[in-house]
C-alpha cells in the first residue's frame, strides 16, 4: 500500500561542505544516507529518518542538518500535523501504534512553575564548597521511635540502604538497552555511591560484581527472578507499574530476545518476553501484602523491599496500602517516565504528573502518620537538578532518573527504542550498533552528570540555609508556585509567589 | 579619621573612662573625642559588652580595656594599640586595616575576619571562623596569633596573611575544616593536625627557612605580650598549612 | 473558634522569624535567687533585641503549690476569663486563683489580664488519659479555640512571664526581683514583623519544658509536618515552638535521656561518625535515620529547661553564638559573655561549647570545674 504520510524530518545537506566520506551512511542504521558512487555524491532518502542527529554530529564538516520537514498540513489546532501522521500510519498498518521514551505532549510541567527560596539575612546561606553539606541519604523502614536499654541501644531498624546522593538510575531493563548500555550505568552507579535498578530484564552474570549498587526487579513477568539474583541484590522492587504505561504489560519483540537476551532472562531464544499487566498473583491489596513478605522470607529479611506504581489518580490511596502491606520503599513513576516500548495512546494519555502524585502520596502518608514507614522514590521526568531539589521539597527521598541517563549516553528522543535500531547503540541488542557505546566513556559521562548535578543541588541546598538533605525533605515552605491555579497550589502544598 | 600625623600635641597622660551603664555609642563617641582632642593613652573600665570599641579609629592611640567588651571591637580599626585584660565577644579585629589588639583572654567567633593589616594577638583559645576571609594587599600582611587551639573553620577562604596556633593552653587542636576554602596566605600550627580536620584545599609542609623566620616573629611578638618564654615555644614542632590553588575551583564550572 | 496563627502572624508568613537574645542561669544545688540578676544580664544585651518582646521562666517560685500546674493565663477582656475558669473547672481541681501581681511600668503599655490557676486533676480525668496528657490538650483547647485567652505556662512549681517590651521592663512589670527561684531562663525579642500580641513572645512552654531561642530554623518546615504526624498542632509558626514539641516528643513521650537530645538536633556529621566507637557510631547512626526529620539545621542557640535541668546547645555549625560560666553551684549560659561576667565577673570557668555540643546543668550534679573546647 502506498504511504500517505507526509516525512516527520528532512535532511539538509550543504555541498559544498560535504566531502563523501560516507561517515553518515556507516553511522545510520535506518539506511537514510546512500553514497552514489556513479556521481560521487551523497544522497538521502527522508522517510526513513527518525531525527536522532547521529550522522549530524559525527560530520566531520558538520555538513547535515536534521530538522523538522519543512512541508506540513493546513494548520489545524485540533487536527495537529503529528495526530494526522498518527491517524494516517494506523490505517495504513492496522494495530496498536507504538512509541518509546517518554510522554511529549504538552501537559503542564509543573517543575516549571515551582520555585526554591534562598536564605538571606534571618538565617545564613551555606558555602557547599567550604562548609559540609550532607546529601547521605538512607532509604529503608523507620520505626516511629528509638529506644534505649541500660543507655544502649536496644531499637533494631529495619534495612537501610545508604547511598551518597539522593538520585539513582532508574529501571530499564536488559533488553530494552544494550549490555553496554547498562555496564555503563551500574558502574557509574558504583562510583556515584548510588544505586541502578536493573529493570525487569533480569540481570546479566557478568555484571553481578556490582550487585553492592544494584536494584533488582521482580516485575510481572519475573525474568531471571531466581535465588541469587534476589540474594546478591541490595534492594528488591516489586514492579506493579510504570509511569510510561500504567495498567498494561509490557512486550519484548522476539527479535530482540538474543542468545544473551535469553540467558538472561531465563527464556527461549526468539520467543517475545511478555510481561502481563498484573502480577498474576496480585490482584488485591492483601496479595501484594503476601508478595511482599514473601520476598521478605526469601531474603531472610536483610533487604528493603520496594514496590514501584504508576503514578495515577488515587496513588495517595494506593500508596497507604502499599505502605501498610510492608514495602520498605514506594517508588511512584509519573506520566512523563521513560519506556522502551509502550503504545502511543496510553504513553500519553495515561498517568498524571510525578509532581501532583509525589505531593498527594507524601500528604496523605503524613495525615496517616505513617510517612516514616517507607522511603519515597520519585520517577518520571526529572530534566536537572533544580527539578531534584524540587521533588526531594515536597517529599521524596529520592528520585529515580532514566531519560537523563540515556541522554547523558547520548540518546536524543527519537523515540523508536521499540524497533530495536539506536544508531547510539543504546536501546539495541544489534551488536554492530551497541558496540557503539563504549562503557568506560559513557560511564563518565554519568560520572559527570550527576557530579554536576550533585554540585548544583548543595548548591540550592546551601542556598536555603541546610546543610543536610533531611531538612529539605517534605519542606514544602521552601517551595512557592508560580502561574499556577489554586487548586494546583493546594494539591502541591505550596503557596503562590509572592504570598 | 585622617591618617596623618597631627599638628597639635599629643596628650601623654591615660584618660579614663568609666563604662558602666554607658550604651555603646555614648562611650564609643567619647572615646573619639578625646582621641580628636589629642588623647594618646585611653583606659577603659568596667565594660561589659559595649560594641564597636575603636571602630574606625586610626592613629597612634592606646586603649586599655578592663572587663569584657562586647561584639565587633576594633572593626575596621587603623592604627591604635587596644589591649583587653579580660576575653573578647565575637568579630574581634572585624576587617581591621593596621594596628594591634591584644587580649589577655579568650575571643569568639570570627575573630579576624576579612582582616587586612595590623596584628591581633590572643593569649587563649578562640571560637569559630577564626581568620576569616583574611586578605592581604601591596605590603599589608595581617597576623593573628593565638596562644591557644581554635575551634571549626580556622582559617575558612583565606586569602592572605598568617594565622598561628601554639597549642599553649594544653588542649589538642580538635577543629575541623581548617583551611576550607583557602587560596592565600599561611597557617602555622604548633602540635599535631590530622588530615581529616583539614579542608582539600590545603596542603601540610614542612616549614623551610622563610617561614621559621616569619614564624619566630610571630612567636616572640605573642611572648613578649604574655611573658612566656619564646625559647620553649620554639622548641617544638610546627607544621605549615599552605592552600594547594589560587584557584582552587577551576573546573567546577561547565561554560 | 479562634485562628491563633492569625493572632500571632498577622501577615501570614511561613513563620516568624525572632532574633533575639538568651539568658540563663540556675543552682545545681537548687539554691533559689531573686531575677534581679537576670534582669541585669538580659538588660545589657539590649541591642540583640528591639522592645518587641521579651521574657522569663522561673522553676521553684511556688513552693507551697509545688505539686499542682502552675497555669498563668492572660485574658484580653474579662469575659474570657469567665468561660476559662469554666472550661476549666470541668476537668480540673483549681485550688487557688489570683491575678499576677505586676507594677506600672512607663515603658510597658496594654498589658493584657494576666491571671494564676493552681490546678490538679479530677481523678476521672486522669484515670482516661494520664494527667500530663490531659492537661497538654486542655491548654492547646484553650489557646485554639476560646476567644481572647491564651496560656502561658501550665508546668508544675514553673511560671513563664512575658509580653511585649524589653525584657527588662517586663521583668520589672511582673515584679521578678521578688520571685524567688533556682533556675531562672530570660528571652529579648527582635522580630521580622511587627506584631503587638503578648502570647507571641518567649518564652514558650509546654508542661514543664520552657524554650527559649536564638536563631532561625531552616528545617522548620521538615521538622514540623515531622511533629504533626505524632499529634502536635503548631500553631504559633515560631522555630520555638517546633523545639520545644521536639523535645516532650523525644523525652517525656519517647523517653529517651537529655544527653541524645544534642545528638538528634544538632547531629554529627556523617564523616565524624566513622572516627566512633562501633557502639557509639551505632547509636548516632540509627537516631539520626530515625529521627532526621528533627534535625534542626540552620543556626541557633537554645536554653531548654524543665525541672531540675537547663540545656544549652547551638547548631551543628555554631552559626549563633552562646557562652557557658561556673561558678561553685551556678551555671550560666548566655548569648553574650559580657552579660554573664556583668553579674558575676569571676567565674571560675568560662567557655564556648562546640557546635552539637550540650551542656547539661543538673540539680544534684556539681558542676565540672574544667570544660573546655576540648571536653568530650
Amino acid at each position: 500500500m502506498k504511504s500517505y504520510v507526509l516525512p516527520e524530518l528532512e535532511v539538509i545537506r550543504d555541498q559544498a561542505r560535504c566531502i563523501r566520506c560516507r561517515v553518515c551512511e556507516r553511522q545510520c542504521a535506518w539506511k537514510v544516507h546512500v553514497y552514489d558512487g556513479e556521481d560521487d555524491v551523497m544522497r538521502h532518502c527522508e522517510e526513513n529518518c527518525v531525527g536522532c542527529q547521529r550522522c549530524a554530529v559525527f560530520c566531520p564538516t558538520k555538513a547535515l542538518a536534521v530538522r523538522p520537514y519543512s512541508g506540513s498540513y493546513r494548520p489545524n489546532a485540533n487536527w495537529t500535523d503529528d495526530r494526522i501522521r498518527d491517524l494516517i500510519k494506523q490505517s495504513e498498518a492496522g494495530g496498536v501504534m507504538l512509541t518509546g521514551m517518554g510522554c511529549d505532549k504538552p501537559h503542564r510541567v509543573y517543575w516549571d512553575h515551582l520555585l526554591l527560596n534562598a536564605s538571606q539575612v534571618t538565617n545564613p546561606s551555606i558555602d557547599p564548597l567550604r562548609e559540609p553539606m550532607e546529601l547521605t541519604t538512607y532509604l529503608g523502614a523507620k520505626p516511629e521511635r528509638v529506644d534505649l536499654r541500660d543507655g544502649e541501644l536496644a531499637t533494631e531498624l529495619a534495612p537501610q540502604v545508604r547511598i551518597e546522593i539522593p538520585i539513582l538510575f532508574s529501571a530499564i531493563s536488559y533488553g530494552a538497552i544494550s549490555y553496554q548500555a547498562q555496564e555503563a550505568l551500574m558502574r557509574a552507579a558504583s562510583e556515584l555511591g548510588t544505586l541502578c535498578n536493573t529493570g525487569e530484564g533480569g540481570w546479566p552474570a557478568s555484571l553481578r560484581k556490582y550487585a553492592d549498587n544494584t536494584v533488582v526487579q521482580c516485575a510481572s513477568g519475573r525474568f531471571g527472578v531466581d535465588r541469587e539474583y534476589l540474594n546478591l541484590a541490595k534492594i528488591v522492587e516489586i514492579k506493579i507499574g510504570q509511569g510510561a504505561k500504567p495498567g498494561i504489560g509490557g512486550h519484548l519483540p522476539g527479535e530482540k530476545v538474543t542468545e544473551a537476551i535469553s540467558k538472561t532472562r531465563m527464556i527461549p531464544e526468539g520467543t517475545d518476553a511478555l510481561s502481563p499487566a498484573p502480577h498474576h498473583d496480585i490482584y488485591s491489596i492483601e496479595d501484594l501484602a503476601q508478595l511482599v513478605c514473601a520476598l521478605k522470607e526469601a531474603t531472610d529479611y536483610k533487604k528493603p523491599i520496594s514496590v514501584k506504581i504508576a503514578a495515577v489518580h488515587n496513588s495517595a490511596a494506593i500508596a497507604s496500602g502499599v505502605v501498610r502491606a510492608g514495602a520498605d520503599i514506594i517508588a511512584i513513576d509519573g506520566i512523563r517516565g521513560g519506556t522502551g516500548a509502550a503504545p502511543k495512546i496510553i504513553r500519553d494519555n495515561v498517568g498524571i504528573p510525578i509532581e501532583l502524585a509525589l505531593a498527594a502520596v507524601d500528604d496523605r502518608l503524613r495525615r496517616e502518620g505513617i510517612r516514616n514507614r517507607c522511603s519515597v522514590i520519585a520517577a518520571g521526568g526529572f530534566r536537572n537538578s533544580g527539578d531534584v531539589t524540587k521533588a526531594l521539597a515536597l517529599g521524596a527521598d529520592a528520585v529515580y532518573i532514566g531519560t537523563p541517563a540515556l541522554m547523558a549516553m547520548g540518546c536524543t528522543l527519537c523515540q523508536k527504542c521499540y524497533t530495536g535500531i539506536c544508531n547510539w547503540g543504546i536501546c539495541t541488542q544489534d551488536p554492530y550498533l551497541s558496540k557503539r557505546i563504549n562503557p568506560d566513556i559513557a560511564a563518565r559521562r554519568l560520572v559527570n552528570l550527576l557530579r554536576g548535578w550533585s554540585l548544583e543541588i548543595k548548591e540550592m541546598l546551601g542556598g536555603l540555609g541546610v546543610n543536610a538533605v533531611e531538612s529539605l525533605r517534605g519542606n514544602r515552605l521552601h517551595l512557592r508556585g508560580i502561574a499556577l491555579q489554586e487548586w494546583e497550589l493546594e494539591v502541591l502544598g505550596v503557596r503562590g509567589a509572592g504570598n | 579619621m585622617s591618617h596623618t600625623s597631627r599638628a597639635r600635641d599629643t596628650d601623654t597622660r591615660t584618660r579614663t573612662i568609666d563604662a558602666m551603664g554607658m550604651r555603646d555609642r555614648a562611650m564609643n563617641s567619647l572615646l573619639r573625642s578625646m582621641v580628636s582632642e589629642g588623647a594618646s593613652r585611653i583606659r577603659l573600665v568596667n565594660v561589659f559588652g559595649q560594641r564597636y570599641i575603636a571602630t574606625n579609629l586610626a592613629g597612634r592611640v592606646e586603649i586599655d580595656i578592663e572587663g569584657t567588651p562586647g561584639n565587633d571591637l576594633g572593626a575596621f580599626m587603623d592604627g591604635p594599640t587596644v589591649t583587653v585584660h579580660g576575653n573578647v565577644q565575637d568579630g574581634c579585629g572585624n576587617t581591621m586595616n593596621s594596628g594591634a589588639i591584644i587580649v589577655h583572654g579568650r575571643a569568639g567567633d570570627i575573630a579576624g575576619l576579612s582582616m587586612r593589616g595590623g596584628s591581633m594577638l590572643i593569649r587563649d583559645d578562640i571560637g569559630y571562623r577564626g581568620a576569616i576571609h583574611m586578605k592581604a594587599y601591596g605590603d599589608q600582611t595581617p597576623l593573628l596569633v593565638v596562644g591557644g587551639t581554635a575551634q571549626d573553620f580556622f582559617g575558612e577562604y583565606m586569602a592572605g596573611g598568617t594565622a598561628v596556633l601554639l597549642g599553649l593552653t594544653g588542649k589538642p587542636h580538635r577543629a575541623r575544616f581548617i583551611g576550607t576554602g583557602m587560596h592565600g596566605g599561611v597557617i602555622y600550627v604548633r602540635g599535631e593536625v590530622q588530615s581529616y580536620q583539614l579542608g582539600k584545599e590545603v596542603a601540610v609542609l614542612q616549614p623551610d627557612a622563610e617561614d621559621l623566620a616569619l614564624i619566630e616573629e610571630a612567636v616572640s611578638a605573642y611572648a613578649g605580650c604574655f611573658s612566656a618564654s619564646a625559647r620553649e615555644i620554639l622548641s617544638a614542632r610546627f607544621v605549615k598549612l599552605s592552600p594547594v590553588s589560587t584557584r582552587p575551583y577551576g573546573t567546577l564550572y561547565t561554560y | 473558634m479562634k485562628d491563633i496563627s492569625r493572632i500571632n502572624n498577622p501577615y501570614d508568613d511561613d513563620k516568624l522569624t525572632a532574633c533575639c537574645s538568651i539568658f540563663g542561669m540556675m543552682s545545681v544545688e537548687r539554691r533559689t535567687f531573686s531575677g534581679s540578676d537576670i534582669m541585669t544580664a538580659i538588660a545589657s544585651m539590649h541591642d540583640r533585641g528591639n522592645g518587641l518582646g521579651g521574657g522569663f521562666a522561673v522553676y521553684g517560685l511556688y513552693p507551697e503549690y509545688a505539686d499542682h500546674y502552675a497555669m498563668h493565663i492572660m485574658f484580653t477582656h474579662s469575659a474570657a476569663r469567665q468561660q476559662v475558669e469554666d472550661f476549666l473547672s470541668d476537668g480540673l481541681v483549681i485550688a487557688k486563683s489570683e491575678r499576677v501581681p505586676t507594677r506600672s511600668v512607663q515603658a510597658v503599655t496594654d498589658s493584657p489580664d494576666i491571671w494564676r490557676y493552681f490546678v490538679s486533676v479530677k481523678p476521672s480525668k486522669s484515670e482516661a488519659a494520664g494527667e500530663d496528657d490531659y492537661v497538654v490538650r486542655q491548654v492547646m483547647t484553650i489557646n485554639t479555640t476560646l476567644d481572647g485567652a491564651y496560656v502561658f505556662s501550665s508546668g508544675k512549681n514553673l511560671g513563664v512571664f512575658k509580653g511585649v517590651g524589653f525584657p527588662e521592663d517586663i521583668g520589672r512589670f511582673f515584679c521578678l526581683d521578688e520571685y524567688e527561684g533556682y533556675l531562672w531562663t530570660a528571652h529579648g525579642r527582635f522580630p521580622t514583623n511587627s506584631q503587638a500580641w503578648w502570647g507571641g513572645a518567649h518564652p514558650f512552654s509546654i508542661l514543664d519544658w520552657t524554650v527559649v531561642h536564638n536563631g532561625e530554623i531552616s528545617s522548620y518546615g521538615t521538622n514540623r509536618r515531622y511533629l504533626e504526624m505524632f499529634g502536635y498542632t503548631c500553631t504559633m509558626h515560631t522555630d520555638t515552638e517546633v523545639i520545644a514539641y521536639g523535645v516532650d516528643l523525644l523525652v517525656r513521650r519517647h523517653s529517651l535521656p537529655v544527653e541524645l537530645l544534642a545528638r538528634v538536633l544538632s547531629p554529627p556529621m556523617w564523616t565524624v561518625l566513622s572516627y566512633m566507637e562501633p557502639s557509639e557510631r551505632e547509636l548516632c547512626q540509627t537516631l539520626r535515620q530515625v529521627y532526621g526529620s528533627l534535625l534542626m539545621n540552620g543556626p541557633f542557640t537554645v536554653i531548654i529547661a524543665h525541672q531540675n535541668e537547663m540545656i544549652g546547645l547551638t547548631d551543628r555549625v555554631r552559626l549563633r553564638p552562646l557562652v557557658a560560666g561556673v561558678k561553685k553551684d551556678m551555671l550560666y549560659l548566655s548569648s553574650e559573655e559580657s552579660a554573664i561576667r556583668l553579674i558575676c565577673p569571676d567565674l571560675s570557668e568560662s567557655w564556648s561549647p562546640m557546635g552539637g555540643e550540650a551542656v547539661i546543668g543538673r540539680v544534684g550534679q556539681p558542676l565540672v570545674p574544667t570544660q573546655s573546647l576540648a571536653a568530650a
